[in-house]
């Protein structure tokens, strides 16, 4: 008879329209790191907000059993109470407070009438010990980078005196590095008896620390995979739970493109920080595109490859900046906005599409269009019928799931609207696409199809510029490879002669020298 | 069974508000014994507020930016009326004195729109500060006393004084006198079918493009607003035909409808709101957008002093106090996202109706005027709480 902490049987789930989660059964031992996973839309995240008590009991069906007794969750204080704490994909800090601040909101130390900071501030430093940061608790959230911010996240839930601990998606804006020590970090915390769950996309991540391994797809489970085995399980294995079928190729073939004359090229460009202007965020870096070619842009989290592509963007991030750009030979001056940098044929794709990209309370149509109205216009006066069928070509051409181009966007899985993103550039017309994270957290299957509109860009003689933090995906889509570290350009391979080890030795190497 | 509730659960969402004015004039209807669908109030709730349909239009464009509000609106009223005022008192040609009103508006909207959109002044603040300013201009032009308005093409022309109503063109032609307005009729009529044959253009669109939308619900929908628009207009031809700030409203509203629905500013209205940094970098130049906004706010505040002027033959220093707020209701009460980037003109419309409806209803059963404010506070209140829930509810 094992001892599960966490039961969750038979739990189902209903939206206006949608059955979310369809008898569902999770069980988690005491102990242990249990992996969630699935695509988007898959019903991860209900399940989690069933778990902590965001959707009330009686909203749903089924049974939560905690510590063997059965749960009626109101709020998520009544799930905190009993030591589940949830810490989100999105970071949920304050930037203008300080750790300690952050780590006690809404938790405050002290008695009602006045916060105790002495104490706050002291059990704080004592908790960003046990996640193994050295920074006072007195610094502010702005000051530190997004991993430390993720480990204050966790810090908090420790404060919180948490013992099932749920992770969703807790690497998702972390470099490798990062990712690996968070890794580590959880590992050992398991040591010490702690209850974990991980919702992730990244399957290796998942396959190095979990336990035991569930997936879900279409808001069932489908499986649970024991991950105690001397070998972790392959990431072929849970992708074929998760997709129901095997993913053979998780990269499209490219096919040979006649790759042309050096459509964009920066020289010597340096950007500053546009708070601390003299702080350097890309320094002196060189780089060029040709027509018809992928260029890969590979670095860890906060190497400067977005400040890089949006300083490019009419700049769009950055102060101080200087250096030269070229686009087809001629050097230009782009004027300090996007609208200049469109005219000139640049694209940006955001990594940030909820932030920066798209308009999430207007439809799809309106989004796809958004970029390059005029071509729906005539004197500032939109054709309505011309726009719905462009939006609908593109709905086609990137097979996004969607009764209707009228569909928000807001409503869409994350894999559907980096679609809708990316179809509102290609209907922009624009030369030179500066791709920024084109995959981040979306599922295998959406990725492939991304990839493959990449290839069709390139094969249409668009020069693509791919920055990601994903190694694999970057050795299989690129010609060429920059490699970017602290701000500088280290190294540049191509394609054919990279390798894993062989950036990351020369990010390493990089990292020594300076 | 399950989707059939659920669509009208949908469908109550959808509509609450019409639904609630449709249960308000019903209530006033009762309560007063018919008396709030007569012609005679069907007029006076045009007439009476007429200023509050130009306001609110362009305050939907301001909060369409991303909740932003006007509230120097009611002292532009005022101000723009008194130069008007004073320069007819003084004998100016009526054309140039409203083309100073107009004129005045859109500066003022120019100026605060600068401060908001190029300096990133907050909107509260920028026209906080109008509102106070303006205020007090206005009594300096006015001297502190009502000026009034003899022009009597300007009152006709603006709906004040008694013949301010559309001539029926039709029977002076044929030479007979009598009711009912047969001019009155005859627009009615070809509104009411124009905007038929624009519904059915819109279906065959849909068609061909496979749009699927309920075609009876669009059917139902087109049906009753042209049986509501024609007992309107049959009412009104029964008393003295249309009455010319009718006129006015109209093409604000129209004019509103064609650049929120048909123009790339007004998409771009959407997009700052529902994401400005987005919006931003697809290369929509933002700062015009609050620009625009804000300059055209001005402009209905300058049509709408020349409104209120006219129907109270004159201006008092005091004159478009609250105004704003009346604007502002109208579009939340319509739907309007304190956050910006949801909101419609018809809305707008809708809410605006409300108001005047459970105004005017409660000045005819008699209800205190310091209890109707209690209402109409209320109502604010309800639209705004229910719309949130709704909202919630969705997730």
């Amino acid at each position: 008879m094992t001892n599960y902490l966490l039961e969750m049987r038979h739990i189902t789930k209903t939206f206006p329209g949608v059955k979310a989660l369809d008898n569902v059964n999770l069980q988690v031992e005491e102990g242990e790191i249990h992996a969630l996973v699935g695509e988007n839309g898959a019903g991860k995240s209900t399940l989690m907000n069933v778990l902590s008590g965001i959707y009330p009991y009686g909203t749903y069906e089924g049974d939560i059993v905690y510590n063997g007794k059965e749960c009626k969750f109101n709020s998520i204080k009544d799930s905190e109470k009993l030591g589940i704490v949830i810490i989100h994909q999105e970071l949920a800090l304050v930037p203008e407070m300080t750790i300690g601040e952050n780590m006690y909101l809404g938790n405050e130390r002290g008695h009602r009438l006045a916060i105790d900071w002495n104490t706050t501030y002291s059990e704080a430093d004592k908790y960003l010990r046990m996640v193994g940061l050295s920074e006072s608790s007195k610094t502010q959230v702005k000051d530190i980078g997004t991993g430390k911010q993720q480990l204050v996240e966790i810090a908090k839930a420790l404060a919180k005196q948490a013992k099932l601990l749920i992770l969703d998606e807790p690497t998702s804006s972390l470099n490798e590095e990062d990712s690996r020590a968070l890794l580590d970090l959880m590992l050992g915390f398991k040591k010490q008896g702690m209850t974990m769950i991980i919702i992730s996309h990244k399957l290796n991540e998942v396959a190095y620390v979990a336990d035991k391994i569930t997936v879900i797809r279409d808001g069932t489970t489908i499986e649970t995979i024991d991950n105690h085995g001397r070998e972790p399980v392959s990431e072929e294995r849970i992708i074929k739970g998760m997709v129901g079928r095997e993913m053979t190729n998780r990269f499209p073939k490219r096919e040979k493109v006649k790759i042309g004359d050096v459509m964009l090229e920066v020289d010597n460009w340096t950007v500053h920080h546009p708070l601390y202007p003299e702080r350097k965020v890309v320094d002196n870096v060189s780089m060029f595109v040709r027509k018809g070619e992928v260029v890969g842009i590979y670095g860890l989290m906060g190497a400067g490859r977005t400040e890089l592509a949006m300083s490019i963007f009419g700049q769009s991030y950055g102060v101080n900046i200087t250096g030269q750009l070229k686009i087809n030979g001629r050097e230009v001056h782009l004027k300090k906005s996007a609208s200049d940098a469109i005219k000139h044929g640049i694209a940006y794709v955001t990594e940030d599409r909820k932030g920066n990209g798209l308009v999430l309370s207007q439809s799809i149509k309106v989004n796809t269009s958004l970029a390059h109205l005029d071509a729906v216009s005539s004197h500032t006066v939109i054709d309505g019928d011309k726009e719905y069928a462009v939006a609908e070509e593109y709905r086609e051409k990137l097979k996004t799931k969607t009764p209707t181009v009228e569909q928000l966007v807001g409503n869409l899985s994350g894999g559907n609207q980096q679609k809708v993103l990316l179809a509102k550039w290609m209907f922009a017309e624009q030369d030179i696409m500066l791709l920024d994270e084109p995959t981040r957290g979306i599922d295998v299957g959406a990725k492939y199809e991304i990839y493959c509109i990449i290839n069709d860009l390139a094969a249409a003689g668009k020069s693509v510029v791919m920055i990601s933090s994903e190694l694999p995906e970057v050795l299989a889509m690129s010609d060429r490879i920059y490699i970017m570290n602290e701000g500088r350009f280290v190294g540049e391979m191509k394609a054919s002669e990279a390798t894993q080890e062989k950036i990351m030795a020369v990010i390493l190497q990089s990292g020594r020298s300076a | 069974m399950n989707e059939n509730r659920m669509s009208v659960g949908a469908f109550f969402q959808k509509y609450t508000m019409v639904i609630a004015l449709v249960a308000v004039v019903i209530f006033f209807a009762i309560a007063t014994g018919g008396n709030s669908l007569m012609p005679g109030s069907i007029n006076n709730l045009i007439s009476q507020n007429g200023y509050v349909f130009v306001l609110a239009a362009g305050m939907l464009l301001c909060i369409l930016t991303g909740g932003n509000i006007d509230l120097s609106v009611g002292s532009v009223v005022c101000f723009t009326a008194a130069v008007g005022c004073v320069l007819m008192a003084n004998k100016v040609n009526m054309w140039i004195a409203v083309l100073a009103m107009l004129g005045i508006g859109l500066l003022i909207g120019i100026f605060q729109g600068f401060w908001i959109a190029k300096l990133r002044v907050p909107a509260f603040i920028a026209t906080l500060s109008g509102m106070y300013a303006f205020r007090g201009f206005s009594n300096v032009v006015l001297g502190g006393f009502r000026v009034d308005i003899t022009n009597d093409q300007f009152l006709i022309l603006f709906g004040g004084g008694r013949e301010c109503y559309v001539p029926d063109y039709i029977r002076q032609w044929m030479g007979t006198t009598g009711k009912p307005n047969l001019t009155c009729l005859a627009i009615g009529a070809v509104t009411i079918l124009v905007y038929i044959l624009m519904t059915v253009r819109k279906i065959l669109v849909q068609r061909k493009l496979n749009i699927h939308q309920s075609i009876p619900g669009q059917v139902i929908t087109t049906v009753l607003i042209s049986g509501v628009v024609g007992f309107i207009v049959w009412q009104l031809s029964n008393l003295r035909g249309f009455p010319t700030v009718l006129i006015w409203i109209a093409l604000v509203l129209g004019i509103y409808q064609y650049i929120t629905t048909k123009t790339a500013m007004g998409r771009h209205l959407y997009a700052v709101g529902g994401n400005e940094k987005a919006t931003a970098l697809s290369g929509v130049k933002t700062r015009n957008v609050y620009w625009f906004a804000y300059a055209s706010m001005g402009l209905m505040a300058g049509l709408a002093g020349i409104l209120t002027a006219a129907r109270a033959k004159g201006i008092d220093p005091v004159y478009g106090e609250g105004y704003e707020m009346d604007a502002i209701a109208s579009c939340f009460i319509g739907g309007a996202s304190a956050y910006g980037g949801i909101g419609k003109v018809s809305g707008m419309i809708i809410g605006a109706v409300l108001m005047g409806v459970i105004n005017q209803g409660m000045n005819m059963v008699g209800v205190d005027s310091n209890l109707q404010k209690v209402v109409k506070g209320l109502v604010l209140l309800g639209a705004v709480i229910f719309d949130v829930l709704s909202k919630r509810q969705k997730r």
